[in-house]
């Protein structure tokens, strides 16, 4: 066991942070012309995908993935190391996430080469953002319900159909998604994985409005929408298996880095401690929970530690990725819920321009977590019956 | 970067988890509760045959020479096992205090750190902050804080009253003695950081002690979800139950790492070992209180009688995780610590 890192993981972690430190927009002075604008707005949208594309030019938009998709070929622990740099700073959030850190190993793992080659540097670059069509308006936590179909026609296939609650549906160049292509068979079965451009003939976007008032996801409609066989992502008949490796991706270890979290907590503590100041006593009244959030937040740092180390010593990582979600979930709002009781009915009020500061969007945005990606009550389910051994229902 | 046991410590577990299957039955176990001292001279020398007890004596002394990263994943085992023997007290909090003693002492600290290893002394550790001294009765020698100072005291030269925990296994006892120069082993403790790293060392210790107990309950109650049917199936194919069970097991999984965090950083000597060994111990009490509290739900009625091996378990849980401070102590340090508040 050893904990420190390498003198190289060191160079590699000065380097981003140089390079961060320079380059990215975010608050505090010396930092540009400071946060962007909410990506789910067209203009915060199209500047954080400007964003994506300075990291690419300078090779940091993914720097776990081969140098010919424009990675650096770094490893797992240089990756973490990365996310911890990029976090710090308070980077932009990454507008192509769903990309670069979903389907991108969905891609690895299952894409021909000539997938690899079409869709993964304009993916790194920023050109092409991506949202994922999982869930329908019948088919949320049971996924294998699905109804949207895709049916051979000459040497096409033809997708009818709705999916819903798309991330970055409203603005988002290409989305990925499991479709019934065998109607005779039933839940997981006979379902393949389509990657599909939005502006095809026959797709329309409905955005909805979230939580906070903007257009974070958003209803695609399928109609008559034609598309080749170079775009079926893995076999015909096996999405399911398929769409399992980007769920356990999103579940697991690379959509949620703990940066995320341990950032989190440590702007945390910084408010307790103003507020220790301004308030003792509503200080002390949560001061048990503010510990509570940044020891949760080091454990997921740890615990994320713990896999990778397993993961480069050649073990998989299972249904344990079921686990990793509820903890993070759970923490992020556990964070959050924590620094707006510490705020006091300051809470409440938004900014001048009318959206919410800082920690209450923190907070809407950690809502969700337990709800997206299998709400947390399937990977209770999943905890419990491929983890502990217990009878399915 | 490598967040890892080796082969060797992962061996050594292996072994010692054959032993706790053989030995530690629910019988013994029950057995244990109605002896004496609680744990048994037998079981005592085997794990010091088998190199547990002396793990971390130096090896001049007969011993391993081994440290905290060796000792964490024996320690979870022992709690797996619910073991009663005070290895926790003797090996891995009082051979370091013996070893912090000033080289005058050197006759005296090499005859015991020599029994140690040999299996033939058991060291209880009392501090003034703690109701008793746990493991003091059947010790050789007590190992006892008092203005910070350390003092050796032979049993003869105290008056020992054994208390019954509410894990019988345990007998916290109430020691009456007097310091005195002949007795002072190390002066200046606090000052010069050795109770505070006993006290690191205690927290990160029962935190491993914890984590085994907390699995073992969560592995009890899933089998025993599996096994038993009420409308029809088993209780365990309900959500409530599924559901319940998922919440402990996740709250163990993510207090190991920062155990075995805190167990390298002790090893080490990393400067914010203090902070890690609180962190860990916040996590184990808490999961170890909640995977009780679960195991006996799923369990129902049958998990609230003595007969049931469910309370040896239990019993464990509550009383360590009060031991060397509890969560919410712990969670104050780590917040002291961070925000300097």
């Amino acid at each position: 066991m050893d904990l420190r890192f390498r003198p190289e993981q060191e160079r590699f972690r000065a380097e981003a942070r140089g390079w961060l430190e320079a380059h990215a927009p975010g608050p505090g002075p010396g930092r540009g012309a400071g946060p962007l604008p909410s990506l789910d707005t067209r203009a915060g949208f199209e500047a954080h995908r400007a964003w994506e594309r300075t990291m690419f030019e300078a090779r940091w938009s993914v720097v776990s993935w081969p140098e010919e998709f424009g990675g650096r070929g770094a490893g797992l622990l240089e990756w973490l190391i990365f996310e911890e740099e990029y976090y710090r700073v308070q980077a932009p959030t990454r507008v192509g996430q769903n990309g670069i850190f979903l389907l991108a190993p969905t891609l690895f793992e299952f894409g021909t080469p000539e997938q690899q080659a079409r869709f993964l540097a304009p993916m790194a670059a920023g050109d092409e953002i991506w949202c994922q069509g999982w869930s329908e308006p019948d088919a949320g936590s049971d996924l294998a319900s699905i109804r949207s179909r895709a049916t051979r026609r000459g040497d096409l296939w033809v997708l009818e159909g709705q999916k819903t609650w798309c991330s970055r549906g409203a603005f988002a160049d290409w989305v990925f998604g499991l479709f019934r292509s065998d109607p005779e068979a039933e839940r997981h079965r006979g379902l393949t994985y389509f990657l599909v451009p939005m502006d095809a003939p026959g797709v329309t976007v409905r955005p909805i409005p979230q939580l906070d008032g903007e257009t974070g996801f958003a209803e695609v409609f399928f109609e008559g929408v034609e598309v080749p066989d170079a775009q079926v992502l893995g076999t015909v008949g096996q999405g399911w298996s398929v769409a399992m490796a980007t769920a356990g991706s999103e579940r697991g270890l690379s959509l949620r880095s703990p940066a995320r979290y341990t950032e989190a907590a440590s702007r945390l503590v910084d408010l307790y401690r103003r507020c220790a100041v301004q308030d003792p006593a509503v200080a002390a009244r949560h001061a048990d929970a503010t510990a509570r959030a940044v020891i949760d937040a080091e454990a997921y740092r740890l615990h994320t530690y713990w896999t990778a180390t397993r993961v480069l010593d050649g073990h998989g990582v299972g249904p344990e990725a079921s686990m990793n979600k509820i903890f993070w979930s759970e923490t992020d709002l556990l964070v959050h819920e924590t620094a707006l009781a510490l705020l006091g009915t300051e809470a409440e009020l938004l900014d001048g321009e009318g959206r919410p500061p800082p920690w209450l969007d923190g907070f809407l945005f950690a809502l969700a977590g337990p709800i997206y990606a299998g709400t947390n009550e399937i990977q209770r389910n999943v905890v419990a019956e491929r983890v502990l051994g217990l009878p399915r229902a | 970067m490598h967040f890892a046991f080796d082969q060797q410590q992962l061996e050594f577990r292996a072994q010692l988890q054959a032993f706790s299957h053989r030995e530690y039955t629910p019988g013994e176990l029950r057995a244990a509760w109605d002896s004496p001292t609680g744990w048994s001279e037998e079981r005592w020398r085997a794990l010091a045959e088998m190199g547990v007890i002396g793990m971390t004596v130096p090896a001049a002394h007969g011993g391993l020479g081994m440290g905290p990263v060796d000792l964490v994943l024996l320690l979870e085992e022992l709690g797996r096992a619910a073991a009663p023997e005070p290895v926790l007290e003797t090996t891995l909090l009082g051979v370091p205090l013996l070893l912090a003693a000033a080289p005058t002492h050197g006759e005296l600290v090499a005859r015991w750190l020599a029994r140690v290893a040999q299996g033939t002394a058991v060291l209880a550790v009392g501090t003034s902050t703690t109701a008793g001294v746990p493991g003091a009765v059947g010790a050789d020698l007590l190992l006892l804080e008092r203005d910070g100072e350390v003092h050796a005291v032979e049993p003869v030269a105290a008056t020992i009253t054994p208390r019954r925990s509410v894990d019988g296994a345990r007998r916290p006892a109430q020691v009456l003695w007097q310091p005195s120069p002949a007795t002072l082993l190390v002066s200046d403790a606090g000052r010069r950081g050795v109770l505070g790293a006993l006290g690191d060392r205690a927290a990160m210790g029962t935190g491993a002690l914890l984590v085994g107990v907390a699995e073992r309950m969560i592995a009890m109650a899933a089998r025993y979800a599996t096994d038993r049917r009420q409308f029809g199936k088993p209780i365990g194919s309900f959500q409530a139950v599924k559901h319940h069970l998922a919440d402990a097991l996740v709250r163990v999984e993510f207090a190991k790492p920062a155990v075995y965090r805190a167990a390298w950083s002790l090893a080490e000597g990393d400067a914010d070992a203090s902070v890690h060994a609180s962190m860990a111990k916040a996590l184990a009490s808490d999961a170890a209180v909640l995977a009780a509290r679960t195991a006996l739900q799923v369990h129902g009625a049958i998990g609230y009688t003595w007969e049931h091996d469910l309370h040896l378990w239990m019993k464990k849980a509550w009383a360590l995780a009060a031991a060397w401070g509890d969560a919410a102590a712990h969670r104050a340090r780590v917040l002291e610590a961070v925000a300097g508040a």
